[in-house]
């Protein structure tokens, strides 16, 4: 009746997950309880859940990736203090089988939960604003996406409740992954969560090609779109190419683990080393899907707070293209140990190599578009200054294991470990939290608190280095990565070291937190009343903080790059703002609870596939084809906001701004 | 929508969009602007241009998916492990029989949305279900295959080879299938629907589907059974 499930399946005897269980069970329950104890559940069913408006699933988006990037900080927590405790004779308070577990689910859980929910969550956040169109191409879809992705997130947290999770690294490499060496549920797990967030990221990239290509308001050609947006292009370009990949590879491995197929065992003419092959063909680009959005937060905050255009746009395209080409062309040099040749490694060498010549125009575009501005050393800055210093030598070591020769003594060792935190957290997280700085009165409407954002940087900055620039030394002395346990005592004091930055570092997260509710308290001292916190320059801007569902009241006629300086610096010299458009009736698309009803079916049929309870997931696919159909069915697309709602929004946003620029006429006046 | 000036009447703008022969053309000269063509500097284009678009998008991403399944094929073609090899299990005939079943259904598929280009109901629905029948034909003809196949033994779990084999030709079959749902799905809405606007944009969608699925038989029969009776 249930497959593989029953009672011997909850992890009883095991303290740490059952307890991290109880509590996170009691966590869920107490908040469902207060939304219901508050009458919330109407409004966030009505304005959240079934909202396709492209902003509040950017929020929705960021929410589950900070939760989960929490829930990947705790396994790596675990994992810095099992090393340290256990070296030489001590064993440390972690099993193997569990150690595995830990180190398995914190790579899946940061790259798929995490950072990409949080690339994606500024992707739309931002793309249509800063386009100066009302949505992107398919809300819905958009809103399908998210909550795929959030089921995929649900499936491996009910891992740590309900049997196991991969003990196979975050890429489940075979032939340990398969069923011969990993008989339990703990891989499909990893399967059937990954392929679901998986068709969700594919449908997002998919919409945001769209969206970029199709939809921008008149005037915005492609040489005057915002960097940002020209990274979000190349990131769901990569998405498109490659996630498919994934898709497949996975498919092959599910087919070998569920109905004995040969793809990858070692018997029967099975190719192991395909799967590498595959996995990275998909995998490499990955890290520049993350990493080449978090180059477009960098962009605009450079630009904006030295108060230059970006130095070198045009270059920073071509830059941001060819990384996107480039990255497909690099994957093998993720096993240059499996033996290919000198021929095909030097080739992969020489690829890698020159995809940093793209990264070296990038940072020195950075670099000279400081150069002679008036720099503000505000929060998102020091993220971002924080990062060219990080970047740049997480940059290096990459190159270093660039070379095969110098890999084969590096693979696989905690060198390589630090190196992709290095670019990872150097690059990705810092961009993150740079633009949560940024952009977060444009969408909550005020400002977060300055010093607690400087004391969470200069803990993590110092923090991250502290952590990892032991691996590094540890990695070159030959410890290699994914140790439970260390045999040699001389690797004690760097392991300790280590322990100490991950003290840093939860300091610096304890500050984000602070900061967070600080500035949610004195909401008032920090409001945003101009919807231009920054002098910022591009549309995303022009709109009130926060800003309207509707964005733009009326679409705006782009004029050249850096369309809101032109219109800004336009009001400036006049002292005045435009005339006042003709407001006229827009239609919007109605929201629709697809996304949680398809997310709702995902799981059901996931779960059902994971403990193979075959009734219920075919049970669970009529279900979701039936809500596909309803949903075809509906009448009812768009509804129209009537003008004098436009009108009255529209209004009191150039109330506001009028305000603004006598009051900055004012102070010039009493300045001079 | 958009305070692009018209420089031609609306009428004459609209039909102008919703002729696909003229989808993507035209808006290059200032003399020619195309609002709602999406290029350049014209502002957003028309659902019906972003519908397609966005559909062509996924189809380029399923092929992406396809051509893993075909370099894992490419890979493992002669990872028999003593077991049959292509030769052994490919029958001519019938596969000619399902390529020229699947190739003629693409004809009525054309021919159902050429009668959906005048809004002519009747004939898109005996077109479609021509379309489905022939469809039916194929995936009946390669469960057959399939069938007498696995019966003389050469089931997916005996060699790596005959694994690719199974998962790369069943993973089309499994895509026309889905499409015959589609399709089932789409008559039931134009019957009780008719021309509205988003069915139109469906079926341009579907069609797509359809053709697409077309273009990849094509490499499986060329790669998989051509290739394989030569070999």
């Amino acid at each position: 009746m249930f497959g593989k499930l029953d009672w011997s399946a909850i992890p009883i005897t095991q303290p740490i997950p059952m307890i991290t269980s109880v509590v996170i069970i009691l966590v869920i329950l107490g908040v469902l309880g207060l939304v219901a104890a508050k009458g919330w559940w109407p409004y966030l069913w009505r304005e959240w859940i079934t909202s396709v408006d492209h902003k509040r699933i950017g929020v929705m988006y960021g929410l589950l990736g900070v939760v989960m990037l929490i829930r990947g900080f705790a396994d790596a927590i675990m994992m810095r203090t099992q090393q340290a405790a256990a070296i030489g004779g001590a064993q440390g308070y972690l099993e193997p089988e569990h150690y595995n577990q830990i180190f398995s689910a914190h790579g899946t859980i940061m790259i798929f939960f995490a950072a990409m929910p949080l690339v994606i969550a500024f992707m739309n956040f931002l793309v249509p604003l800063q386009l100066g169109v009302r949505d992107v191409a398919f809300p819905t879809l958009n809103s399908v996406s998210f909550w795929l992705t959030a089921s995929g997130a649900l499936l491996v947290n009910i891992s740590l409740f309900v049997g196991e999770f991969a003990r196979t690294g975050w890429l489940p490499y075979p032939p340990l992954s398969e069923g011969t060496y990993s008989p339990g549920v703990g891989v499909d797990y990893y399967l059937w969560a990954v392929q679901i967030s998986g068709i969700g990221t594919l449908m997002t990239g998919i919409n945001f090609v769209t969206t970029v290509l199709k939809m921008r308001c008149p005037g915005m050609s492609y040489l005057r779109m915002p960097m940002f947006t020209w990274t979000a292009l190349a990131s769901s370009l990569l998405i498109v190419a490659v996630f498919p990949i994934l898709t497949a590879t996975l498919a092959m491995l599910t087919l070998d683990r569920y109905f004995g197929f040969h793809f990858f065992t070692n018997d029967a003419g099975g190719a192991p080393m395909m799967f590498m092959n595959l996995i990275w063909a998909w995998g490499h680009p990955e890290v520049y899907i993350l990493v080449l959005p978090a180059f477009g937060i960098f962009s605009e905050i450079f630009s904006t707070f030295s108060g230059k255009p970006l130095f070198g746009y045009r270059s920073m395209v071509a830059a941001t293209l060819f990384i996107c080409i480039v990255a497909m062309m690099t994957w093998l040099h993720h096993f240059f140990t499996m033996g290919a040749g000198a021929a095909v490694n030097t080739a992969f060498g020489i690829s890698t190599s020159i995809i940093a010549v793209g990264t070296g125009v990038k940072i020195y575009n950075w670099i000279f578009t400081m150069y002679g501005g008036r720099v503000r050393m505000t929060v998102p800055m020091l993220w971002s200054m924080g990062f060219i210093f990080t970047f740049v030598i997480g940059g290096m070591t990459g190159v270093l294991l660039a070379v095969p020769p110098a890999d084969f003594l590096t693979h696989n060792s905690m060198f390589l470990v630090a190196h992709f935190h290095n670019v990872i957290v150097g690059g990705v997280v810092f961009a993150l939290f740079a633009g949560l700085e940024f952009w977060f009165p444009k969408a909550f409407g005020f400002r977060l608190h300055e010093g607690w954002g400087k004391a969470a940087f200069w803990f993590a900055f110092i923090g991250f280095w502290v952590t990892f620039t032991p691996l590094y030394i540890l990695g070159l002395q030959g410890m290699t990565r994914r140790l439970q346990h260390v045999n040699i005592e001389e690797w004690r004091p760097m392991l300790l070291l280590s322990v100490v930055g991950v003290a840093i570092l939860v300091v610096g997260a304890i500050c984000q937190v602070i900061q967070l509710v600080v500035s949610i308290l004195q909401r008032d001292r920090l409001r945003d009343t101009t919807g231009d916190p920054w002098d910022g320059r591009s549309l995303e801007w022009a709109t009130p903080s926060p800003a309207p569902f509707f964005n733009f009241a009326v679409m705006p006629n782009v004029e050249g790059e850096e369309a809101y300086w032109g219109i800004k610096q336009r009001a400036i010299e006049t002292q005045q703002l435009a005339p006042e458009p003709k407001y006229e009736a827009i239609e919007m698309p109605v929201n629709s609870p697809v996304g949680v009803y398809t997310a709702f079916f995902a799981s059901v049929t996931g779960f059902a596939l994971i403990w193979h309870i075959w009734w219920l997931a075919a049970l669970a696919l009529i279900g979701a084809y039936a809500g596909f159909v309803v949903f075809a069915w509906r009448e009812v697309h768009e509804f129209e906001v009537p003008a004098e709602e436009v009108a009255r929004v529209d209004r009191a946003r150039r109330a506001a701004r009028e305000a603004a620029l006598a009051r900055m006429a004012q102070a010039e006046g009493t300045a001079s | 929508m958009t305070d692009v000036p018209f420089p031609i009447s609306r009428e004459a703008v609209l039909r102008r969009r919703e002729d696909p022969s003229l989808i993507g053309h035209g808006a290059h000269g200032p003399r020619d602007i195309v609002p709602g063509a999406g290029h350049g500097e014209t502002g957003p284009a028309s659902k019906r241009v972003i519908v397609g678009y966005g559909f062509w998008i996924f189809l380029l991403s399923d092929i992406v998916m396809f051509s893993c399944f075909f370099a894992a094929y490419a890979v493992l073609q002669g990872a028999t492990a003593g077991g049959p090899s292509a030769r052994d299990i490919v029958d001519l005939p019938r596969v000619g029989i399902e390529t020229g079943a699947l190739l003629l259904s693409s004809f009525t598929c054309g021919l159902s949305f050429a009668a959906t280009n005048v809004r002519n109901k009747l004939w898109t629905q005996v077109f479609l279900a021509l379309t489905a029948l022939l469809g039916l034909v194929f995936v009946g003809l390669e469960l057959q295959e399939f069938i007498e196949l696995a019966a003389r033994g050469a089931t997916p779990q005996r060699s790596a080879f005959l694994s690719a084999f199974y998962t790369l030709v069943g993973c089309h079959g499994l895509h026309v299938s889905i499409g015959g749902l589609w399709l089932a799905t789409m008559m039931a809405q134009l019957q009780v629907k008719g021309f509205r606007h988003e069915i139109v944009h469906r079926l341009i969608c579907f069609n797509l589907f359809w053709h697409a699925l077309d273009i990849v038989w094509v490499g499986v029969f060329s790669m998989v059974y051509l290739m394989g009776a030569a070999a």
